[in-house]
């Protein structure tokens, strides 16, 4: 029985020398893999720097305002909406995971979830960036 | 050079009686904080760049404003707290996945260590120790609310 599994699962579909034909390989769940790595390291970095510039308020506010007046330039305004669209897909990336884990039908589920959480993603994105990019790009008043 | 991956069914190795499993604890750890993340970094982005004039309304008056309220110094310190373990855990998999020297590994991992140690360190002082009104503010940029000196 595992042998026969090993067999099925790595059979190569077509003459192609590219590794092929896996249950995981280039499938959804490769890319949620993928898609989760590369958010969670974008949030780690910008994590990093957030802290630092949000200790500016304990320097003084001129230091605080200055920091912050650089997060309001329209290219920051567009990393800053991509970074809530990474902060989205990881979230839902993640109870997707934590379903899979512990939800007795979860690992049957999971392609389908995949979908729920891309859709999710979509709808977070349509509501969250026509906002924060009109608070970018218009004047204050 | 190739790695020898056990079968999926190969029965555990039990850790030894009395021994922290601590990557069973790394585990559970990402599944317990990702859920409390989700529920605190919703809410940060909610009242910081979606309510109101969101981002165009940020400055020093406004993180005042918020401090002014332990709930909000509580929340972010919370939030501190369990992002950058979150986040340095997450690395620390990353490191291990893809640094083969071991040397290149130890440093890498090090660095991780000092960066969340340094940032959890400094967050929270800020955090706690934060006066809008301190005295080392100078005088042309204090808060119309604090007293004269």
């Amino acid at each position: 029985m595992p042998n026969e599994a090993v067999s099925t699962l790595a059979t190569a579909r077509s003459s192609s020398k590219r590794p092929a034909g896996t249950l995981y390989r280039g499938n959804t769940g490769m890319w949620s893999w993928v898609l989760h790595r590369i958010t969670g390291v974008a949030i780690y970095f910008f994590l990093l720097v957030h802290v630092l510039d949000t200790a500016m308020i304990r320097v003084s506010p001129g230091a605080y305002d200055a920091v912050m007046s650089t997060y309001k330039n329209p290219l920051m305004g567009l990393g800053e909406t991509a970074l809530v669209i990474a902060i989205m897909f990881h979230a839902f990336n993640g109870l997707r995971i934590i379903l899979i884990d512990f939800w007795s039908k979860g690992a049957k589920y999971q392609r389908l979830m995949f979908w729920i959480v891309i859709a999710l993603w979509v709808i977070g994105t349509a509501g969250f960036a026509p906002i924060h990019l009109h608070n970018v790009f218009t004047e204050p008043h | 050079m190739s790695a020898i991956i056990d079968s999926p069914r190969q029965p555990q190795q039990r850790a030894s009686k009395g021994r922290v499993n601590w990557e069973k604890w790394g585990w559970i750890y990402m599944r317990a904080s990702g859920v409390l993340l989700i529920i605190l970094i919703f809410g940060h982005l909610f009242v910081n760049l979606v309510q109101g004039d969101g981002i165009k309304a940020i400055d020093f008056a406004f993180v005042a404003g918020k401090y002014a309220s332990p709930f909000w110094q509580v929340w972010d310190v919370v939030m501190l707290w369990l992002a950058m373990i979150h986040g340095s855990n997450g690395m620390r998999t990353i490191v291990n996945d893809y640094a083969s020297n071991p040397l290149v590994r130890r440093i890498l991992l090090g660095a991780l260590f000092v960066a969340a140690v340094v940032l959890i360190v400094l967050g929270t002082l800020v955090v706690f120790t934060f006066d809008p009104c301190s005295t080392l503010i100078p005088a042309d940029q204090a808060l119309s609310f604090c007293p004269a000196p």
